[in-house]
């Protein structure tokens, strides 16, 4: 029996179920580190995963849907930016407001365009092949993750490209020394003449746009179709991860495997273990309380996190 | 005729509520040191705020080096090579030296990568053209507050600063770290800099500028070469009258032993220990001073004393009865009273109006509460008191605490504290970040306490002011007191010395 739950398959599903997970995570870090509380995680990738979707339909291009997942992801992060930055509104109830405007606009559009509850996708991204490094008579357990490491969607592909990109930009770059500053400490990068406002923005639109791909990302690739409020709480396990990753890139991504180990290891159970089912869905929201409780001592987060910028009057 | 570095003429600031800078002149040489005096609020701070683009002036004109110019925003000013060192350090605790120096001004290699290595070398020789070394790796959260001070010196310096302006730069030196920080300064009018310096100790400007701009409401009342005047004549230019500096003391006249600590120990947030075997008393009429850099234990002693903290062991008896480990409330009912160290988190609550700050602490008592609702005649009689009786101003008993100056939400917690006549006054910092018109009142009232026959336990960072009011003072390094001095037996530069807990220092004083 251990062996039907882990096995390669096992292995890549993990990856698949991180995908999401990790990209809005990394949105996360980008939001929180210069300064913006996100919690509007969730509402961006329901909102990317139904544009997938419907562009993807109408366009016959997955490409296109993925694009607009993204651009529409960048402009719920615009929202959040204005309210919060501009209007210094509270981070929090911005947040929600997102939340429940995406769980709102998605099903209302999905009736008006496809006049039901449930889209399938029409076309999907191609799977990118890798050359494959030939292995011998060795475990079939072996062969079966290069397999499975080497036959994946492209978005699998572009995600480790973007993890590595974002942990250079943070911590390699200019920028990125900027953006820390911003959120640790706005009124010391003000008097550097760094531009606090365009920072949080740029900080937060990319916020925006991760989680638009992560959406996209979920219904195009990992359930291939589009239904309302599909996103189940992903935005919300994203933070987790992100706390849970120190507001890091590579933990971020680190704490979404673990996550995707969870939920991965939830779907195998079902039918294997004599538990009703309701209580194994529960195993990944689970070990994100866990996670959290036994992180939350030792992670610190930006310490200007979730305060609007102002000026002190002397 | 020396060069003029910089002019600022006729400049006008208005904020909603006051004229922060009203048709100020401003004038600096090159390569001088030159000192801005004025009380809190006096406009000090808006001014360089202007110079350095941080905010625009309603009215006036700035020239730098004869030339007319506008400064938008700091950028701006770091490119006419104005540098300023803030009073409260503009320093990001989690990134290292080299990043803060940097900061907003990167060196890039292949355009793109910050060049860390270019920035550390470039830190190294910053830091020995003054003559000190300084880590580029260390983190900022885990060196001293001289140390960050030499970081901030530097970033300025590493943006080729001209024109250095420091806001109130000793307020959280020792002061071996004041006379660096001078040996610093001075090596940098050496080498053609020219320094703005905001201050408001004016023993300071005696010993550093070479010419004082005092400024008084938002006005310039005085310009003058620094060996041509006095710390009298500079004092009362700054408060518009005469300011007496020598504190008068009654002959000691002891009582009883009024508190009596013994072996006390006690632990910090982090768990560590804090205090460590303290032991002391202190007797009705006399004041107690502790001497210490600030996170030496002081805070955590205060905390155990009050109630505020747990002892982890040791006692502590107030007269004879033993109050170790007494709640907060118990403390106050036996009539302990506290001038907190952390004014706006212990003190008072801002949004609260002056006369409710008032009864805080003792709003469950008669005849403030009288069973389920508050007696608001009593309160606002309190409240009428309190602020003629230790004149309170804006004297409106319905005003938020927050919309009063720090001097005068200090003033409402010495009332609320010395009402009921305590028996033990705990003042921890009880002047800092007030102007001389404050400190003159606040020490004033410890005094009285004093003579009224109260025991008072006075905790400083300031060294000038435990000299002047303390009876005796201890000296507490590392959550120990090191010794138990007179004043009149010792100076300045013997505490500083303890308190950095110079060893040789304390063989000899252990031979002794």
């Amino acid at each position: 029996m251990f062996g039907d739950i882990f096995n390669a398959q096992f292995v890549a599903s993990s990856i698949r179920v991180a995908i999401p997970l990790a990209l809005a995570g990394l949105g996360g870090v980008f939001s929180e580190r210069s300064g913006v509380i996100n919690i509007g995680l969730e509402g961006m990738i329901l909102s990317g995963a139904f544009t997938a979707v419907a562009v993807t339909n109408f366009t016959q291009n997955p490409w296109a849907g993925v694009l607009g997942a993204i651009l529409v992801g960048i402009l719920l992060g615009l929202i959040h930016a204005v309210t919060c930055i501009t209007f210094k509104a509270n981070q929090i109830v911005s947040g929600v407001a997102i939340n429940l405007f995406a769980s709102g606009i998605t099903v209302f559009f999905c009736w008006l365009l496809f006049n039901e509850t449930q889209i399938m996708v029409k076309t999907s991204l191609p799977i990118w092949g890798l050359p494959l490094p030939s292995i011998g008579e060795g475990s079939t357990f072996a062969r079966n993750i290069i397999v499975m490491f080497a036959h994946y969607s492209p978005l699998v592909y572009l995600t480790i490209i973007i993890f590595i990109l974002a942990h250079l930009i943070l911590f390699k770059t200019p920028f990125g020394l900027r953006l820390r500053s911003v959120g640790e400490y706005p009124q010391a990068a003000d008097t550097m003449g760094v531009n606090i406002i365009k920072m949080r923005y740029m900080a937060v639109m990319t916020s925006g746009a991760l989680a638009g791909l992560a959406g996209s990302f979920l219904s195009l690739e990992q359930a291939h179709f589009f239904v309302k409020e599909m996103s189940g709480g992903r935005g919300f396990i994203a933070l987790a991860a992100m706390i849970f990753g120190k507001w890091t890139p590579l933990g971020t991504a680190g704490a979404a495997l673990l996550f995707g180990v969870g939920e991965a290891l939830a779907m195998r159970l079902q039918g294997v273990l004599a538990i009703p089912v309701q209580f194994i869905h529960m195993v990944p929201y689970l070990l994100a309380i866990f996670v959290l409780v036994s992180a939350v001592g030792r992670a610190t987060p930006p310490a200007a996190d979730g305060i609007p910028y102002e000026k002190e009057i002397g | 005729m020396p060069e003029i570095a910089l002019e600022m003429k006729n400049i006008t600031k208005r904020f909603p509520l006051v004229v922060a800078n009203d048709n100020v002149n401003f004038k600096v040489y090159k390569a001088e040191i030159h000192a801005l005096v004025g009380e809190n609020g006096a406009g000090k701070s808006t001014l360089m705020s202007i110079l350095y683009g941080l905010y625009q002036a309603d009215s006036g004109q700035i020239f730098i080096n004869g030339k007319k110019i506008d400064i938008a925003n700091p950028n701006v000013a770091i490119n006419l090579k104005i540098g300023m060192v803030h009073q409260h350090f503009m320093l990001v605790p989690p990134l290292t030296v080299a990043e803060n120096i940097i900061l907003g001004m990167e060196p890039k290699k292949n355009n793109i990568f910050i060049d860390m290595e270019k920035a550390i070398k470039r830190v190294e020789e910053l830091s020995e053209s003054m003559g000190f070394k300084i880590d580029p790796k260390a983190k900022i959260e885990n060196i001293s507050v001289g140390i960050q001070q030499r970081v901030e010196i530097i970033k300025v310096l590493y943006r080729g600063a001209e024109i250095l302006v420091m806001d109130e730069p000793t307020a959280v030196l020792t002061p071996q770290e004041v006379e660096e920080l001078f040996e610093i300064l001075k090596s940098l009018k050496k080498q053609g800099k020219t320094i703005i310096f905001i201050t408001h100790k004016l023993n300071e400007v005696k010993a550093l500028s070479d010419r004082v701009t005092v400024m008084r409401r938002g006005k310039v009342v005085g310009v003058k070469n620094t060996k041509d005047t006095n710390q009298e004549e500079i004092a009362s230019m700054m408060v518009g009258r005469k300011v007496i500096f020598e504190i008068e003391k009654e002959p000691l006249n002891l009582g009883k032993t009024a508190l009596k600590v013994e072996k006390l120990e006690a632990l910090n947030n982090k768990g560590l220990p804090a205090v460590k075997n303290i032991s002391f008393e202190i007797k009705e009429g006399e004041i107690l001073g502790f001497a210490g850099v600030e996170g030496n234990g002081q805070t955590e002693l205060v905390e155990v004393i009050t109630g505020l903290r747990p002892t982890s062991s040791g006692k502590i008896f107030l007269y004879d009865k033993d109050i170790t480990n007494y709640s907060p409330r118990n403390v106050r009912e036996d009539k302990i009273a506290h001038i907190p160290e952390d004014r706006r988190q212990r003190g008072i609550i801002s949004n609260y109006t002056v006369a409710e700050n008032l009864i805080l602490g003792s709003h469950y008592r008669l005849p403030f509460n009288k069973g389920l609702a508050l007696n608001f005649t009593a309160i606002n009689n309190h409240a009428n008191n309190l602020i003629k009786n230790f004149d309170i101003r804006p004297s409106d008993k319905d005003n938020l605490l927050k919309s009063l100056s720090g001097g005068n939400q200090q003033k409402v917690i010495v009332a609320r504290e010395l009402y009921g006549e305590p028996k033990l006054l705990i003042a921890a910092q009880p002047t800092r970040g007030l102007d001389v018109g404050s400190i003159e009142f606040v020490h004033q009232q410890i005094l009285n306490e004093r003579d009224k026959g109260k025991a008072i336990l006075l905790i400083s960072a300031d060294l000038e002011e435990i000299l002047s009011l303390a009876d005796r003072i201890a000296v507490i390094y590392e959550g120990e007191i090191v010794d138990i001095l007179d004043p009149k037996k010792t100076n300045e530069k013997e505490l500083g010395l303890l308190m950095t807990g110079s060893t040789a220092n304390k063989k000899l004083l252990k031979v002794k």
